[in-house]
């Protein structure tokens, strides 16, 4: 009797298994031959020549834009209510990894060898963050890019042992977080108090007002890379438990 | 034009097989590993698409989409890998 049951179990079993086999064929089939009408009509638009694009016109108003890399123009000027937003959209995804509990603990002390490189390429990390969010006006470079050097320290720091990786207290940190697009925000709207529209920099102050909102973009992109690596919501700082006179971590 | 299509083209099936693979797997890390080279493939569509010749600079726009994209692509990423960690976690305390 059992083995009847047995064995028709591993009969649909390998029923089972054939079918998933079928499955994931036929979906290969269809998704070649998506890949090969793709190709070729990304092969017949290559081939039907230029369209007109955005190119000239954001080339063209570069002078105006207060900057010299026409990527930064675009992302900080022409477009900068797309970037206000996604700097919105990395501070939601940091605010929902708070939200699923505290951060897992750190790793284990580094030993000498990698202290010494943590203590060699950190600061070295730092000075190429600075020197990408200044390249950023005129050659390729920017917020971004800077922002991701400087969360990788964060992220080297806290693989060498420190479970914060760099980040400060609770408290400032959340100041850090949002720092991007509250300057952004602030920004745009003191232009609306002057007349300008919205995020509408007046050429002669373009340069300033993008380094100024760049800057704080670089601090929130590294803090939240770096939070986002810490994977959870900041253990209660020393002081903070000291201040309610209990342990309060979960 | 041949060096445009053969960067774009490359884009086109990293995109595939990311979704072959999207589809195909059932583990949510191999799955986020798939949407990720998904992504890396319309980067990569983006980015010959920006080309516009020899000696001739590339449209920026593209180019500011990647950037923008390589962020809420990371972001997003960053999310599920926590979010994976904490049903793994609830799954083993039953």
């Amino acid at each position: 009797m059992t083995q009847t049951s047995d064995r028709a179990r591993q009969r649909a079993q390998a029923r089972a298994q054939e079918r998933a086999r079928d499955l994931s064929l036929l979906l290969g089939v269809l998704l070649a031959l998506l890949g090969a009408v793709l190709l070729g009509l990304y092969y017949l638009a290559l081939d039907g020549g230029a369209a007109p694009r955005l190119a000239e016109l954001a080339l063209a108003r570069l002078p105006e834009s207060g900057v010299g890399n026409p990527v930064t123009a675009v992302l900080v000027n022409y477009r900068a209510f797309d970037t206000l937003v996604e700097l919105a959209v990395l501070l939601a995804a940091v605010l929902g990894i708070w939200s699923l509990g505290p951060a897992p603990p750190g790793f284990q002390r580094s030993g000498a060898v990698l202290a010494g490189m943590v203590s060699w390429v950190v600061p070295l990390l730092i000075v190429a963050s600075g020197y990408m969010l200044w390249v950023g006006g005129y050659a390729p470079g920017g917020a971004f890019q800077a922002g991701a050097l400087l969360g990788a320290a964060g992220v080297i720091v806290r693989l060498a042992g420190d479970p914060t990786a760099g980040l400060p207290a609770e408290a400032t940190q959340r100041w850090l977080l949002v720092l991007g697009v509250l300057v952004f925000a602030l920004v745009g709207l003191g232009l609306m108090l002057f007349g300008a529209g919205f995020l509408t920099y007046p050429p002669k102050l373009a340069k300033w007002l993008i380094l100024l909102i760049e800057s704080a973009a670089t601090i929130a992109i590294a803090a939240a890379l770096a939070a986002a690596y810490v994977g959870g919501r900041p253990a209660p700082s020393k002081a903070a438990i000291d201040d309610y006179g209990s342990d309060s971590s979960p | 034009m041949t060096a445009q299509f053969l960067y774009g083209g490359a884009g086109l099936i990293l995109f595939v097989l990311g979704l072959w693979s999207f589809l195909v797997h059932a583990p949510l890390l191999r799955k986020l590993i798939a949407l990720n080279i998904m992504g890396g493939g319309v980067f990569h569509v983006l980015i010959a698409v920006a080309y516009r010749g020899d000696g001739v600079p590339p449209d920026p726009v593209p180019h500011a989409l990647v950037l923008t994209g390589i962020v809420v692509a990371v972001s997003a990423t960053a999310l599920g890998l926590v979010l994976g960690a904490r049903m793994q976690a609830g799954e083993r305390e039953g």
